[in-house]
């Protein structure tokens, strides 16, 4: 009995739409980087040199790394108190984190647009109690708590998943030994969840390097990521050369985290969340 | 429980605090919906459905909603089958050919989608498929088939094999094994999966963006030139609903996952 040409079969559809009609445009994207408008590295060279480009990438990478730290620092203390949590609670826990995952991001946005604004609820609260006016908008203040909120329920759930496989009686074992509570997660639970941990930053980290709304409405036009940039460069100035070589770029950074992240990790666990 | 040194009184202030702080564009967005006021604001003297009205007498964003109800379900129709059918031919296929086809299955969840954009504006104005129904589905389709492939793998993988095998060993064909036994034991993810693909396409905004014009103006695109042009309470109106819709799918998902378990 060899089913193999009727397992292709069942493939075959999913290799049409994602191989024909999806990868090959994305090799184009590679393509058009290196032939517009001529053949050859110029648009990378150009790129490179570019302040402006310089500026982008500093900005994009510097929201990225204090967002991923802190969506995976909530997400932990979130997972963590989850985990010890009664069920009634834990119901109620998962609610308030499924209903936001849940929720567009443009909604999202556009409800941080307003409590972050200078007439928001925020400021407000800040004013009566007699404090200055903060600018939370169109800086970058703003764009880390709109993106924080929008990968703190992917960090919490990844990290959670590594938790709920931790065997419990390691802890006790640990406090039955005569270690006191800090001991015991530092040096027995800690390092049992570093995996979790680790998979939960990876996927935070490649998420937020592509994230466009947030930054482009909260950023205010003066917070530009390299989504914004990439897509100026080709819906304003149909600049194909150097969008294409930043998109080229931007993919060989997610799939070199990803590839790294692979060695350390069962790849699985990223995506099942 | 035997793990009382987590109770700490400081975790769970910021854990809470953290828990506000996620559902707080919820409870800004449903007050603000409800406003008397035409201008952004918490409704302090008394409620009002104005905003709702407005809402639904205005045909664009009608338009808007039909547009992305059918982009949205002719999306899922597709990205579902698709899915579905490489989850089943991924499980059994050995060696790289299934190693590819799971690589090639979660491409689109991994590509940053302005990205994903750029490569299918390109090709969409070369095949003439721009600011088409049939490009902006296939658009939205191509970005659902990872959350269905990998809700169909883990329901498959949680599936007794030899289930499978006895229907064939009792005379059953290839393709009603397939139809008649795999199927239905696996509907719960393949119905979780049809529910993701459908709110990926519901939300989608980057790709959409790029691949449409005038003539295809889904509903985020709505909202986003709402959001960028003139921001009015009718756009927390039109938030509100989405929420509840989201809210709506994601119990109706609990709901069938319950039952089959």
């Amino acid at each position: 009995m060899n089913d193999q040409p009727r397992l292709m079969a069942l493939v075959a559809p999913m290799f049409v739409l994602l191989g024909l009609v999806y990868l090959v445009p994305l090799f184009g994207v590679l393509l058009i980087s290196v032939t517009e408008p001529q053949l050859g590295l110029g648009n990378y060279a150009q790129v490179l040199q570019s302040s402006a480009v310089a500026k982008v990438a500093l900005t994009t990478l510097r929201i990225c790394g204090i967002t991923t730290i802190l969506s995976v620092v909530i997400g932990y203390i979130l997972a963590y108190v989850y985990i010890a949590a009664s069920p009634g609670m834990r119901r109620m826990m998962m609610l308030f984190i499924l209903v936001p995952l849940w929720t567009s991001v443009l909604i999202r946005t556009f409800a941080w647009l307003m409590i972050l604004g200078d007439n928001g609820p925020v400021n407000g609260v800040m004013q009566s109690m007699g404090f200055e006016r903060l600018a939370m908008m169109h800086n970058e203040l703003g764009v880390v708590i709109g993106m924080t909120h929008y990968l703190v329920p992917y960090a919490m759930l990844t990290i959670l998943a590594g938790m709920a496989g931790i065997d419990e009686r390691l802890i006790m074992a640990s406090r039955g030994l005569g270690a006191g509570p800090v001991l015991t997660f530092l040096k027995v639970y800690f390092p049992l969840t570093l995996p979790g941990v680790f998979a939960g930053t990876v996927l935070v980290l490649v998420l937020a390097l592509g994230f466009y709304v947030t930054p482009i409405i909260l950023g205010g036009g003066r917070v530009v990521m390299i989504g914004e940039y990439i897509s100026t460069q080709i819906l304003l100035i149909s600049r194909w050369g150097v969008g294409s070589v930043l998109a080229t770029l931007l993919m060989l950074l997610v799939l070199l985290t990803i590839a790294l992240a692979a060695r350390a990790v069962d790849l699985r666990r990223i995506f099942t969340v | 429980m035997t793990m009382r040194f987590r109770y700490s009184l400081p975790f769970y202030i910021v854990a809470w605090s953290a828990l506000l702080f996620l559902m707080a564009p919820i409870f800004v967005v449903v007050p603000v919906s409800l406003t008397p006021t035409s201008f952004l604001s918490f409704p302090t003297e008394g409620l009002s459905l104005r905003h709702y009205q407005q809402l639904f007498q205005d045909p664009a964003w009608y338009r808007s909603m039909g547009q992305s109800v059918i982009i949205g379900l002719c999306s899922t129709v597709l990205a579902t089958a698709v899915g579905t059918a490489a989850a089943i031919g991924a499980l059994r296929l050995g060696g790289t050919l299934a190693m590819t086809t799971r690589v090639l299955a979660l491409l689109p969840l991994i590509v940053p989608p302005v990205v994903s954009a750029l490569a299918l504006y390109r090709s969409w104005v070369l095949l003439g498929l721009f600011d088409s129904w049939a490009g902006t589905i296939l658009a939205h389709a191509i970005l659902g088939v990872p959350y269905v492939f990998i809700t169909v793998s883990a329901a498959l993988s949680r599936l007794d094999p030899s289930i499978a095998m006895a229907a064939r060993n009792l005379g059953a064909g290839w393709a009603r094994t397939q139809l008649q036994i795999v199927l239905p034991n696996i509907r719960s993810g393949v119905f979780a999966g049809a529910v993701f693909a459908f709110i990926t396409s519901w939300d989608e905004l980057v790709v959409t963006l790029f691949i449409t014009s005038r003539g295809i103006f889904t509903l985020p695109r709505r909202m986003w030139d709402g959001i960028r042009e003139n921001i009015s309470p009718t756009i927390a109106a039109v938030a509100t609903i989405l929420i509840l819709f989201s809210i709506l799918l994601l119990l109706a998902m609990r709901l069938i996952r319950g039952r089959d378990a």
